[in-house]
């Protein structure tokens, strides 16, 4: 016998010989067990990381197994480790090539907040520059709380709406950054 | 192993370089002085040829605001055959932060230098590619001296009155 | 834009193609950069830019106490943070002139020892990716996460550990942490000589490996390099052995060398020295057993912070917390040199001291940044995948690099 379960699915009409729900949450439901992670590792979370990649954590159970490294296939942006004010360009760069929908995860304090690196080489968190989903705290994090912080980029990727994208709101998010 | 004693070495470096080597001191047994930015590079193609001091552990500077020449650039050497390593000071004065390179007697010395230059702007004549390193290209101060401060000047959200300063 | 988009004007009839290898790329491990030039797969030139983790450590630490700068070296080599602390802390007690009980030196040794079987494993493991074999990599990133369990049961810390303290360690090993060890020392042999077994002949891996990036002594020496690297090239310089710190005087064991510093000789060297390693850790235990077991830190209030409890109910611990915490305590203005042989090579502290709480200067020797600078001069002349596999055998930590 095998533990693999099946996801459950969502919530909808059922009769017989049909099952009913909406686009969004089908599409939802898909996308987050299917998410490609491009691993933006710069330094300590990065080797946690590989922790969490590795047989021991193993990211893959949640669907992750495919590493995008080119942003353009990528939906999730994970920051792991410090970012400098001259990789910041690098960062933005990377992330403006990301399709929609993209999820950003900022991983560990340095890419939360600067962390314990309050200097003049070191941008103070990476939503100086771009728009951030999930935050995880640690420096480094445990990879369980890389997991966790994944799982909740899960959560977001399930309940969001289809047309979340086109909404004035999140226009107005991306014109705050000066991303278009 | 052919170790070779502080008071050796010295006499050999003072006996070609008199009144060159100045400042004498031993600080937790490693061989300290200091000389002055002319005799540099032959001081230290002395102690590479005919003192097997081959490798360069290190280069850096340091800064201090208060001397007359306030620059101050460190050499460590090492003897890897006769286990003593030697530490050597140029003090360099601000009006003219010049000091031979040291990369035509080890290659090692290139990113060495480049790094001491991003932070202390000490130039190094004759260095092949003497560019900032570490920091952003368009950077104008060099930041390990004394006076410029730790924390990036232009932030805002970081008030005084929070730190109790 | 900065030069990291830099992509140089070719003559339109120059044959030569351009390509910017970073700063995130798969297979550059890290963040740095470096533009080559490509007639074909060959490399004609190549400039490397370096600097996309600088996060100021030096001049963080001349504004941070003593025993505050122990996270900052942390986070230098994050893939051996342990040997960092300790040769701070080694740092430290050789300016004050701290005596080290020997039970305290042996918990140092088998903890730096366990660091480098670490870093060894990632390096190791991770030139087994980049040729191709993704196995051994999962095989000893297992033991990798047992050592971290060590490091857990000691100091509550994975990677970034801050393990000890100046004077010592904070607590006691318990029996756990040493029955962990154990295990450790029982358990990983095997896997070892399975992954040395899967690579060593190898032919794939050894036709990817062997002739690549061939180094002489003399240009090693020349680019100061230092570590296993210099050993694979045929140095037999080992700080461990040349200069012993921490008691490893007391230790038998040997310096592995290569003979022509190729990406395999690299390999052989790092794995050998896994091995001793575990030599050095068997023997740390026996030496340990011998030792009064309480001892876990040397005797001097006045630089080793006292425990909570003490502090709370005891005048003279409350008073020496106060002394140490504001930095009133009288340190030699002098300054000092110490190096350790980390994982990377010979990873030096040069720390000028003004009798002040904070270091007056503190400038860190990386080897990671002193051995990576060859590593454009010699690509030139070789295919790009021989250059891939060059970097990840010369383990470049981004952190240790950039400072």
């Amino acid at each position: 016998m095998s533990d693999i379960k099946i996801v459950e699915a969502p919530p909808g009409i059922e009769g017989s010989g049909f099952f009913a729900t909406s686009i969004d949450k089908a599409v939802g439901m898909a996308r987050s067990y299917s998410l490609w992670p491009l691993p933006f590792a710069t330094s300590c979370c990065g080797i946690e990381f590989m922790a969490t990649m590795g047989s021991h954590y193993d990211l893959s159970r949640f669907g992750a197994e495919r590493l995008s490294f080119s942003p353009r296939q990528a939906d999730l942006l994970m920051v792991m480790g410090t970012i400098a004010k001259k990789m910041a360009p690098v960062l933005r760069q990377v992330y403006l090539q990301m399709a929609e929908p993209r999820w950003v995860m900022a991983v560990g304090a340095c890419a939360s907040s600067g962390g314990i690196f309050d200097t003049y080489s070191v941008l103070q968190g990476i939503d100086e520059i771009i728009p951030v989903d999930v935050y995880v705290p640690g420096c480094p994090p445990r990879p369980e709380a890389i997991i966790d912080g994944f799982m909740n980029i899960q959560k977001l990727v399930q309940t969001e709406s289809g047309r979340r994208r086109d909404s004035p709101q999140y226009q107005e998010l991306l014109a705050k950054y000066g991303i278009q | 192993m052919g170790k070779i004693s502080n008071e050796e070495l010295l006499l050999k470096l003072t006996s070609k370089f008199d009144g060159h080597i100045n400042l004498v001191s031993e600080p937790y047994g490693l061989l300290t002085f200091e000389t002055e930015r002319e005799q540099i590079i032959e001081v230290l193609s002395f102690l590479k040829t005919d003192l097997q001091f081959i490798h360069l552990t290190d280069i850096t500077g340091i800064h201090y605001p208060d001397q007359e020449k306030p620059f101050g650039v460190i050499y460590h050497v090492h003897s890897l055959v006769n286990g003593v390593r030697v530490r050597i000071k140029v003090f360099l004065a601000s009006a003219d932060v010049h000091i031979p390179t040291a990369t035509t007697l080890w290659d090692g010395a290139n990113w060495m230098e480049r790094e001491t230059y991003d932070f202390f702007g000490i130039v190094f004549d004759g260095h092949p590619d003497l560019r900032r390193i570490l920091n952003v290209d368009d950077m104008t101060v060099f930041p390990m001296r004394r006076e410029y401060p730790l924390e990036d000047p232009n932030r805002i959200d970081k008030k005084d009155y929070f730190f109790g300063r | 834009m900065q030069n990291h988009l830099l992509i140089t004007d070719n003559d339109p009839q120059s044959e030569l193609s351009t390509l910017n290898l970073g700063p995130t790329h798969p297979a550059t491990h890290g963040v740095f950069q470096n533009v080559l030039q490509l007639d074909g797969e060959r490399i004609v030139s190549g400039v490397s830019t370096i600097g996309y983790i600088h996060r100021a450590f030096e001049k963080i630490a001349e504004h941070r106490p003593f025993y505050q700068i122990t996270p900052l070296t942390d986070r230098l080599n994050y893939c051996s943070a342990p040997i960092n602390n300790m040769g701070w802390h080694m740092t430290v007690e050789k300016l004050l002139g701290i005596e080290m009980p020997k039970r305290v030196d042996y918990m140092r040794v088998i903890i730096m020892e366990l660091a480098r079987i670490t870093d060894h494993i990632i390096c190791n493991g991770v030139l087994g990716v980049d040729t191709g074999a993704f196995t051994g990599f999962l095989y000893m990133m297992q033991h990798r996460e047992n050592v971290y369990e060590i490091y857990e049961e000691i100091c509550g810390s994975r990677l970034t550990t801050n393990i000890g303290r100046i004077g010592g360690f904070e607590r006691n090993f318990n029996d756990i942490a040493f029955a962990k060890i154990k295990k450790f020392i029982k358990d990983f042999p095997p896997v070892l000589r399975e992954f040395e077994a899967l690579f060593n002949r190898n032919r794939i891996f050894v036709d990817r490996t062997k002739d690549v990036a061939p180094v002489t002594a003399e240009t090693a020496l020349s680019y100061s390099w230092s570590g296993p690297i210099l050993r694979a090239a045929g140095v037999d310089y080992d700080v461990r052995a040349q200069e012993p710190y921490s008691s490893y005087q007391d230790f038998e064991f040997e310096v592995p060398v290569g003979t022509n510093g190729d990406v395999y000789n690299r390999f052989l060297v790092r794995n050998e020295e896994m091995w001793q390693s575990l030599r050095i850790i068997e023997q740390a235990l026996a030496k340990i057993d011998k030792e009064p077991s309480h001892i876990f830190h040397a005797d001097v209030p006045a630089f080793y912070l006292p425990p909570k409890e003490e502090v709370y109910n005891n005048m003279e611990a409350l008073i020496y917390h106060f002394k140490i915490v504001m930095g009133e305590i009288d340190t030699p203005k002098t300054e000092v040199y110490h190096a350790v042989e980390g994982a990377n090579g010979e990873l030096g502290f040069y720390l000028v001291n003004d009798g002040g709480r904070s270091p007056y200067r503190l400038h860190f020797r990386r080897p990671s940044f002193i051995n990576y600078q060859m590593y454009a001069p010699m690509s030139r002349g070789m295919v790009l995948s021989d250059a891939i596999i060059n970097m990840s055998s010369l383990n470049v930590i981004a952190g240790e690099l950039d400072a």
